[in-house]
């Protein structure tokens, strides 16, 4: 089972996606984006999962249905942050976190 | 060998319908849940008649005695091998006989409330709560072990206690409520303890192995004594106090006559005709036990129940509220039933007693809910519970007029009727082995029909009341309870008891004796002609007598102060010197100790609260970094 491109390539790949989500997640202020980075941490993950279900273990199906329910958990994920993110709105008129701080002690 | 199995129903159908109602009635359809309830209850009428039939006539019979068919059983909890508690049917002729019982009265009552409920707030709430209580009263009759009688006993109580605050933004229902359950709740502790030293002794729960007469419980289970009596007498004493709180005997009665702040059909079917005998029923379904490994208890029942006869027939003389008289005549009446049970023996001729007391608790409840039945019609056309503003109702309401009079020629022990015959019965028990009970119950036979007949002149005749709008006959649904129940009272003395429901099983010979008959009708009328010349008109005669005899009649009214002695024990003495210290001992050292765990909590978290800047990202940035830096640790110690 050889495509020609090797494991490595996948799992850079994966790891240079991982970080920017973390940096963005860690650095923007903006709650969609902050969705946004957080979805590019979970797809890498789906990335790994793929790549190493193909070249390890290319007769099993584990990591295909694992990154499916992590596809599907990211969207329903995605649709209530979205609601938060617009209730958040509404009640403080900015999506900026920093703002967002009723909850601190 | 008869298949019993269907008696399963008999308990689901209830229970199903109460779900049902209770989950679903008040949103889809509120105004058919009455027709729902009542004809749920007419299949469990048709199911106990078709019981009641082959389990009398179909079955065989071993030796002449009608044996006891567990219809089925199931353990329901199970602690360990031999520590279980079950679920099942027992039949045996008394648990047939309370199956008829409360099947016809609930039945009766539930056709009756879709007149009477007809417009009230909470019609589908009424009904899933009459599911409830038939449920739990035929659990109860049908348990085969004690513990399955006591779980079925605390769902009476709990019906009961919802039923009686049904109106629940009235207070006085409320308190009721709560006094009703305070009480019965308070002697049900007596009965769990009872059950746990019967049951401690004699290692079983079972009904059949605690009362076969032959068996190790009742020949064995003496055991050591405390206090000069037996363990299984101080038991069945502790389990006796549980039936004299359900059944509402002195001095465990005063939640009765407040229950009657329950809408009346409820009235007729809990606090009349059904779960008020449970008591008696208690007694005697552990008969075998009572008579013959525990005497002494057995004369404390016949006791109690002489008294408390006695006491409530004095207070129903002198109480206006029509409802209330009912329900110390109920009292009084249950007081008969244990007194019989009190007095019996077991076997043989000796057993009279126990054939009388199920005899009379079977056509009291049909005489007793037609009364209450016909005191709901009249508080309907009258909208007043109080004799003072009736009078003169024959007119008005025929029909309950002539079932009334039935009832209360019943209740006087007037022949051929049906209570003629089964407080004859009784009557008789007491003269063959107590004289001095016997002349107790012969003067409270007296009183019935006196304050019966008072209640019945006062009402539809004495003097012409004027009313605002004049009282209208109740609706069909409520007439025709009426006279089912009207011929029931009528008929129900010539079932021949003695054949089917004894204390052994087996037939047992009995006649009517004239030499206590006709004394007993005797006094009953005499009792009728007093009350016909103090009410049958509009006279003095009967203030002139509550003036001569002042101070008992006030005593009497006031139900003799009992009321007012238990305030005193509670507010004066339990609450001050028991509640108030454990009160001070709660608030200051159990909760200062919580407090002070409290207080140091919060000082802390105040000094370290810093931490918390309510950033989500920086706390995203510590637990990354610390993640990331396990990751090397662990990198680098795997090397």
């Amino acid at each position: 089972m050889n495509t020609g491109i090797p494991l490595q390539y996948f799992l850079i790949l994966a790891t240079v996606m991982f970080f920017a989500g973390i940096y963005g997640f860690l650095t923007r202020r903006n709650l969609i984006t902050i969705l946004m980075s957080v979805e590019l941490i979970l797809n890498s993950v789906n990335i790994n999962f793929l790549a190493f279900n193909r070249y390890l273990y290319p007769h099993k199906l584990e990591g295909m249905f694992f990154s499916l329910f992590i596809i599907a958990v990211a969207a329903s994920e995605a649709a209530v942050a979205i609601a938060i993110i617009i209730n958040i709105y509404r009640r403080f008129t900015t999506i900026n976190v920093e703002d967002v701080n009723e909850m601190k002690y | 060998m008869i298949n019993f199995n269907y008696t399963i129903w008999i308990l689901l159908i209830p229970f199903l319908m109460f779900i049902f109602l209770g989950l679903a009635g008040h949103k889809y359809f509120p105004k058919l849940s009455g027709i729902l309830g009542t004809s749920g209850l007419a299949i469990i009428t048709i199911l106990s008649y078709v019981t009641a039939y082959k389990y009398f006539f179909v079955s065989e019979k071993i030796e002449g005695a009608y044996q006891k068919i567990i219809a089925f059983n199931f353990t329901w909890l199970q602690f360990t091998d031999k520590l279980h508690i079950d679920i099942g049917a027992l039949l045996d002729p008394i648990s047939v006989m309370m199956l008829v019982v409360i099947s016809t009265v609930s039945l009766m009552v539930h056709i009756y409330s879709l007149g009477y409920m007809k417009d009230e707030k909470g019609f589908e709430r009424f009904f899933s709560f009459l599911s409830l209580f038939s449920f739990s009263m035929l659990g109860l009759v049908l348990a085969t072990n004690i513990f399955q009688m006591y779980i079925f006993w605390e769902l009476v109580g709990v019906s009961s206690f919802l039923l009686i605050g049904f109106y629940y933004q009235k207070p006085s229902a409320v308190r009721a409520s709560k006094k009703a359950f305070i009480v019965t709740r308070f002697a049900d502790a007596g009965f769990l303890i009872g059950i746990l030293i019967l049951s401690f002794n004699t290692k079983t729960f079972d009904f059949i192995s605690l009362t076969n007469p032959a068996g190790s419980a009742i020949t064995q289970g003496a055991g050591i004594g405390f206090l000069g009596l037996s363990i299984m007498t101080w038991s069945m004493i502790f389990v006796f106090m549980g039936g004299v709180g359900k059944s509402a005997m002195f001095p465990f009665h005063i939640w009765l006559p407040d229950a009657m702040e329950g809408p009346t059909p409820v009235s007729a079917l809990i606090h009349a005709a059904t779960m008020v005998v449970a008591g008696v029923y208690l007694v005697a379904r552990m008969f075998p036990i009572y008579a013959i490994a525990a005497p002494v208890a057995l004369n404390v029942v016949a006791y109690i129940g002489a008294f408390s006869s006695l006491f409530a027939a004095v207070i129903a003389c002198t109480q206006t509220d029509i409802k209330r008289v009912l329900a110390y005549s109920t009292m009084s009446q249950i007081g008969y039933m244990m007194l019989a049970l009190g007095v019996s023996g077991y076997g043989g001729h000796e057993g009279l007693g126990y054939m009388a007391s199920m005899f009379h608790l079977f056509t009291h409840a049909m005489f007793k809910a037609l009364l209450f039945l016909g005191a709901g019609a009249i508080i309907h056309a009258v909208h007043s519970n109080y004799m003072t503003d009736m009078g003169g109702l024959r007119k008005y309401l025929p029909v309950t007029h002539i079932t009334f009079l039935i009832a209360c020629l019943t209740i006087a022990g007037i022949p051929p009727l049906s209570g003629f015959f089964s407080k004859d019965e009784i009557l008789a028990a007491a003269f063959h082995s107590n004289k001095i009970l016997f002349a107790v119950e012969y003067a409270v036979a007296g009183l019935t029909a006196f304050y019966m007949f008072r209640l019945y002149f006062s009402v539809f005749w004495g003097r012409d009341t004027h009313y605002h709008h004049t009282p209208q006959e109740a609706p069909a649904t409520m007439t025709i309870p009426l006279i089912v129940l009207a011929i029931g009272s009528v008929v129900t003395g010539f079932i021949p008891f003695n054949k089917l429901v004894t204390s052994d099983g087996k037939i047992l010979e009995s006649e009517l004796e004239l030499a206590v008959a006709i004394p007993s009708v005797l006094i009953g009328l005499l009792g009728i002609g007093i009350a016909y010349v103090m009410y049958r008109k509009e006279n003095s005669i009967s203030d002139k007598l509550a003036a001569r005899f002042k101070y008992s009649y006030k005593w009497a009214f006031n139900k003799f102060y009992i009321d007012e002695v238990y305030l005193f024990v509670t507010k004066k003495i339990i609450f001050r010197y028991i509640s108030e210290p454990v009160a001070w001992f709660d608030r200051h050292i159990v909760d200062a100790t919580m407090n002070g765990i409290a207080a140091v909590t919060q000082s802390v978290s105040f000094r370290i609260r810093g931490f918390q800047s309510g950033q989500l990202q920086k706390y995203a940035f510590v637990f990354i970094t610390g993640a990331i830096m396990l990751v090397i640790l662990l990198i680098y110690m795997w090397k």
